[in-house]
């Protein structure tokens, strides 16, 4: 029998499969075999995911939420492991597997010469499954799960090439700092659980509004917090973490030690958009805290602006894209924030596409470039990868909101949904989204020209030589910067491929989504909004995509957007100098965003170094001075100056201390016996 | 078909009384001794299977009266002991029990296993004195008169003794005397107030115990020395630092024992003595266990960070991970007391599964350091670096073991803390904030540990010709990570089978005593 159960449990499940044969057996199945297996498993999972959506959209399922299996129960309290699939984690399941089908395709291409090849397969399809199970999730309890394991995956991909020093000090920051967020989390669902007394969505969405209201919690006398604000904020701090916001944004740039292909996955894709998804999914817990809600916003906002803002000043190309998808995960949260939740899965959508396009565009300029990958030794490569350069134009269209890109339909609702919000903090927040927009065209259209434009800053220097390619992917920055073997080329049709069906939603997909996303009920029963949200207030004046277009046309984001691209056009394709000079001019300012305003430095000093100093404080100061020296060896002393009385006693073997031991058991008891009689 | 079976003694004495030929038989052939040691350990394991299997079928002992917190307690044995002091041996197990013993018979068969190799002086001796050791700690689970558990209690720091002397390092003289001294000064007092009770009421037995009236002040007594005996054995802070330097001493095998099995009697004595026999001190004092808790996981965790010796690094995070066993357990009482009798519960029973979780984590972490020191014959962490290059198989293991001691989802080790930490939130959610901290501070220790032995370029000459592991090796691991994914995943099986006589404790510790 065919069930949607089934369906849904082989579409989680087929992933995993692959996980493990390419994990477990991978000496045995070899590249080859690894690729088709985990290959095979995401694409089932895609077709499977696919299939849920037409179903769900065309009604020919309702919404499927079952157990699958309990995982623990205490008396009444339950936590099972089961999925709810509505429209939204359908939404999430193909775009998911999408990206990750492709980025599965690419990797060939990619790590065709690492000798961790079938490792790396096995982690991505393990980062899928764990994907999917947390947005598939019925529950918290898995929700935590999923949420956890993707951030595993996260740590081995990152640290993949686990010989450089850097990449294994950024895995493990980037594991810490989502912990951080974890805390949070877990505390968040800690308050579910006292106020609920259940972990199921269903339970708590039914009941928020009448178990919250009127709950407080009181730490700080004469303090009460209202329930569901403590609750919004503790389980958004789990989305600071995952979703890199700000102050827990510090290890998404560091993440890109990875290699290329799990940046756009896990880094830019899905795994940082979780946070998002979360927060939509919890649409009805957030709904009743305007506070909470506040907080998501001034959070999201900061983010947008100022994490774009150092993308400007960056010279390593994936580092610029990171800064990017930093920058835009703030605008997805913003839209959360002024309770546009379906405008931020909307964005999060078109952002997966044209993102994974920018990173695996970026991948493939970096095979190029045999794994060079600061933008200051490139130049001019548009003609010697014309696939790559195309689709890395699209992929900087849709990102910088050019009017009929998915980005611009997805990124304008957020800032019109800002400007209708009359939430404490949407000014603050519209200030940033629309400087936003200036920010990211500046840096991408930036990264664009030193990139594929203006003249070659490397050398070939065996031009003549045949496309023996030597390139090792764990082994880049043992040449000199800028001097390439080989000639750059295009990229293999398996990197080339995924480039190009990116590009395809990048392009058109705003255009079909935008009506019934945003306008329509299409989520209708997923996403909560209490009456009056900002998106309630444009659909009244909604007029389809066209009209949108031409109305984009005329307001200031786009203007924006232009001056950014007109900006850096100058700047960087006609009069480089410039740059130069204003960076001199600017000095302080350009101190500041080189070192990341200092925030990455702080922490390392508080908490790493700053904890190092505290253990040893804590170990040196409690446990030898004060315990062991002072109170244990100090008795031992007092013990010992007896003892040396009786040292003829001691014979030195243990065998007659431990027979001494049980004479004196022997003793006691007999003592005990008489003391009875 | 074991149903009438005496198979709790079994399980005790075969293991000691097998210990006697290998005495016997002397240094002359190590590998008899060995064979015939994986053979009684084995044998031993299997029977505690038996008990499982057959611990649904015989019900406790007939009678319709009071049976109190014996009705739970299967495959009960009663015989007189000592009778002119009423002293019985009266053994049964009840859920709890059972987690334990099957815990303690299966790290037997391990601990064996893993001294196969890395002991060769006095392999007989060695032997022995695991097999001695595990009897007495299946008599330690096993035991329902308080005698009788005492001298199992304290019988079972011989062969440790011994362990750690004879097979020790170089401080082994310093460690074991420490570690003595300390658990020997813990158990006096609750040897006192044993005493105390038996004179009240004549009987030694727990279950009697649990029912007897006490007055306010009684009980604070009480409290305190049974707090004393068992904090040190959990060990708590501060009482803890005997710990380190016995597990630094201590060869492979007895680092593996002691953390995985004997930690556990600490916990285990606060929920069958503390709880049943003294629950409205336990209320009233309960503030001061989960301080102590707290700080075990904040501050020990700070301490673990900065440890420069692997096995010691491993030692303080047990500390703090045992922490969540002791703060499951007391938050129970004012949650009970509370009307929340489901967030007792779940305080208890994340105990108790972090106290089982606990004893497969934290045994595979010690037996990851033996494989490494057998090989390098350091500890050091600096002496370490890129293990991953030369031992890929072991470093794929311990980098899981490292994930289950962070917590993660999956593992064994986040089902006990996760339950602990949401119960805690709803005794108080500072408590609860204080516990989750262990997320963090968790990570950072074992992350950094991870990061500087195995990632990273081979460090030098002696890890660059490191050996993977061997078959026997392999076998162990594989064996343990099988185990803390298999209730990682799974864990209802272990919530089954303790639910029973957890939410009878439960029950138990709600009405007050007050005499």
């Amino acid at each position: 029998m065919i069930t949607p159960k089934l369906i849904l449990l082989v579409a989680a499940l087929a992933p995993l499969f692959g996980a493990i044969v390419s994990g477990l057996f991978g000496s045995k199945v070899g590249r080859a075999g690894a690729h088709t297996v985990t290959i095979a498993g995401v694409l089932v999972s895609f077709l499977l995911s696919c299939y849920t959506l037409y179903q769900l959209v065309t009604g020919g399922w309702g919404v499927f939420n079952e157990n699958i299996y309990t995982w623990f129960e205490v008396g009444p309290l339950s936590a099972h492991v089961g999925f709810l699939v509505d429209r939204l984690t359908a939404v999430m399941m193909v775009v998911v597997t999408s990206v990750s089908l492709l980025v599965h395709v690419y990797t060939i291409g990619y790590m065709h010469e690492d000798p961790g090849y079938q490792r790396f397969f096995s982690y991505i399809s393990l980062f899928t499954f764990s994907m999917l199970m947390l947005v598939m999730s019925n529950n918290f309890m898995q929700l935590f799960f999923g949420w956890e394991a993707v951030g595993l995956v996260s740590y081995l991909l990152i640290g993949f090439w686990f010989k450089r020093p850097t990449a294994i000090f950024a895995n493990m920051k980037a594991f810490v700092v989502n912990r951080v967020g974890d805390f949070g989390f877990l505390l968040g669902i800690a308050a579910v659980l006292l106020w609920f007394g259940s972990l199921d969505y269903a339970t708590v969405f039914r009941t928020a509004d009448a178990t919250l209201s009127g709950k407080t919690l009181e730490i700080i006398a004469g303090h009460p917090w209202q329930a569901a604000t403590v609750i919004g904020v503790l389980l958004f701090i789990g989305a600071m973490g995952k979703s890199a916001q700000v102050p827990l944004h510090v290890w998404l740039p560091d993440s890109m030690e990875g290699p290329t292909p799990i940046s756009a996955l896990i880094h830019a894709a899905t795994m940082v958009t979780a946070g998002i998804f979360m927060v939509a999914r919890m649409s009805p817990l957030y709904e009743l805290s305007e506070t909470a809600l506040s907080f998501v916003l001034i959070v999201g906002a900061t983010t947008a602006l100022f994490t774009g803002l150092i993308g400007i000043v960056q010279n390593d190309v994936k580092r610029v894209v990171a800064y990017s998808t930093l920058s835009q995960l703030g605008y997805m949260t913003v839209a959360l924030g002024v309770s546009a939740y379906s405008a931020a899965i909307f964005h999060l959508m078109t952002h997966a596409f044209f993102k994974a396009l920018l990173f695996l565009g970026a991948g493939s300029v970096i095979i190029a470039m045999h794994h060079e990958q600061d933008m200051r030794y490139m130049g001019g490569l548009k003609k010697y990868m014309p696939i790559t350069f195309i689709t890395g134009w699209i992929g900087t269209l849709a990102l910088t909101g050019f009017p009929g890109f998915s980005g611009f339909f997805s990124k304008d609702a957020i800032i019109e949904a800002v400007h209708e919000s009359h939430r404490f903090g949407a000014g603050y927040a519209y200030f940033c989204v629309l400087l936003g927009v200036f920010v990211t065209a500046l840096y991408s259209f930036r990264l664009i020209y030193l990139t594929y434009h203006g003249k070659e800053r490397f050398v070939v220097e065996h031009k003549d030589s045949t496309h023996a390619q030597s390139h090792h992917a764990d082994e880049h920055g043992h040449h000199e910067p800028g001097h390439l073997e080989h000639a750059p080329h295009e990229s293999p049709w398996v990197v080339t491929l995924p480039l190009i069906l990116l590009a395809i939603p990048s392009v058109v997909l705003g255009w079909f989504a935008i009506g019934p996303m945003l306008f329509g009920d299409f989520f209708a029963g997923a996403i909560f909004v209490k009456e009056g949200g900002p998106l309630a207030e444009l659909a009244r004046e909604w007029h389809g995509p066209g009209a949108m277009l031409w109305h984009g046309i005329m307001a200031p984001p786009f203007w924006l957007a232009l001056a950014g691209f007109a900006l850096a056009t100058y700047v960087y394709l006609f009069n480089r100098q410039i740059a130069q000079r204003a960076a001199t001019l600017f000095a302080p300012l350009y101190r500041l965003l080189q070192n990341k305003y200092g925030v990455d430095d702080l922490y390392f000093a508080l908490f790493a170094r700053g904890g190092i100093k505290l253990g040893r404080g804590l170990w040196r100061g409690g446990d030898v001075a004060v315990i062991d020296d002072g109170l244990v060896n100090g008795s031992a002393a007092l013990v010992q100056g007896v003892a040396a009385r009786v040292r003829r006693v001691q014979s030195g073997y243990l065998y007659h201390y431990a027979f001494a031991m049980i004479l004196g058991l022997i003793v006691l008891l007999g003592g005990l016996w008489l003391a009875a009689r | 078909m074991f149903a009438n079976w005496p198979l709790l003694s079994l399980l005790i004495w075969l293991p000691i009384l097998g210990a006697i030929p290998l005495l016997l038989a002397g240094d002359r052939r190590p590998a008899a001794a060995r064979t015939l040691a994986l053979l009684i350990t084995s044998v031993t394991f299997l029977l505690s299977l038996a008990m499982l299997s057959g611990f649904g079928a015989s019900v406790a002992a007939a009678g319709t009266t009071d049976l109190g917190l014996l009705k739970n307690m299967h495959l009960q044995e009663n015989l007189l002991w000592i009778e002119a002091l009423n002293v019985r041996y009266h053994l049964g197990v009840d859920g709890i029990s059972v987690a334990l013993v099957l815990l303690t018979t299966f790290t037997s068969v391990l601990v064996v296993i893993l001294g196969w190799g890395s002991v060769d002086n006095k392999v007989a001796q060695y032997m022995a004195a695991m097999l001695v050791l595990e009897g007495l700690m299946v008599g330690v689970f096993c035991a329902l008169d308080a005698l009788l558990f005492y001298v199992f209690f304290e019988g079972m720091l011989i062969p440790m003794f011994i362990l750690i002397g004879v097979w020790g390092g170089a401080r082994r003289v310093y460690a074991t005397l420490k570690f003595f001294i300390y658990t020997f000064f813990g158990s006096i007092f609750m040897l006192i107030g044993l005493l105390y009770l038996y004179f009240k009421t004549g009987t030694f037995e727990l279950a009697e115990l649990a029912k007897v009236g006490l007055g306010a002040q009684e009980q604070a007594w009480l409290f305190f020395a049974f707090l004393i005996a068992f904090a040190v054995k959990v060990p708590m802070w501060p009482v803890h630092t005997w710990l380190p330097d016995a597990h630094v001493e201590a060869p492979t095998g007895g680092s593996v024992v002691l953390a995985a099995i004997m930690l556990k009697i600490g916990g285990y004595g606060f929920i069958r003595f503390s709880l049943p026999i003294v629950p409205d001190a336990s209320m009233e004092y309960a503030w001061i266990v989960i301080a102590m808790s707290l700080i075990a996981v904040v501050y020990v965790g700070y301490v673990a960070l900065v440890q420069e010796d692997m096995k010691k690094l491993i030692a303080y995070s047990s500390i703090a991970h045992m922490g969540f066993v002791t703060l499951g357990v007391f938050i129970s009482l004012s949650l009970a007391r509370s009307g929340n009798a489901t967030g007792a519960a779940i305080g208890i029973q994340g105990a108790m599964v972090q106290m089982i979780s606990h004893g497969f984590i934290s045994g595979a972490m010690f037996a990851s350091v033996g494989v490494l020191y057998d090989r390098m014959h350091t500890r050091m962490i600096r002496d370490y670096g890129g293990v991953v290059n030369t031992m890929p198989r072991f470093a794929t293991l311990f980098v899981l073991f490292a994930m289950a001691n962070c917590g993660l989802p999956g593992t064994s080790g986040f089902v006990g803390e996760f339950w602990v930490i949401l119960a805690a939130f709803q005794h108080n959610p500072v408590v609860g904030a204080l516990a989750a901290f262990t997320l963090i501070i968790g990570a950072a220790y074992t992350l950094w540990l991870v990061k500087r032995v195995i990632f990273g370029e081979v460090a030098n000459e002696n890890v660059a010709q490191l050996q993977d592991m061997d078959a026997r090796e392999t076998f162990v691991l594989v064996t343990l990570a099988i185990a803390v994914l298999l209730f990682g995943l799974w864990p209802q099986p272990l919530g089954n089978l303790m639910d029973a006589p957890i939410a009878d404790l439960v029950k138990h510790i709600v009405i007050s005593k007050g005499a």
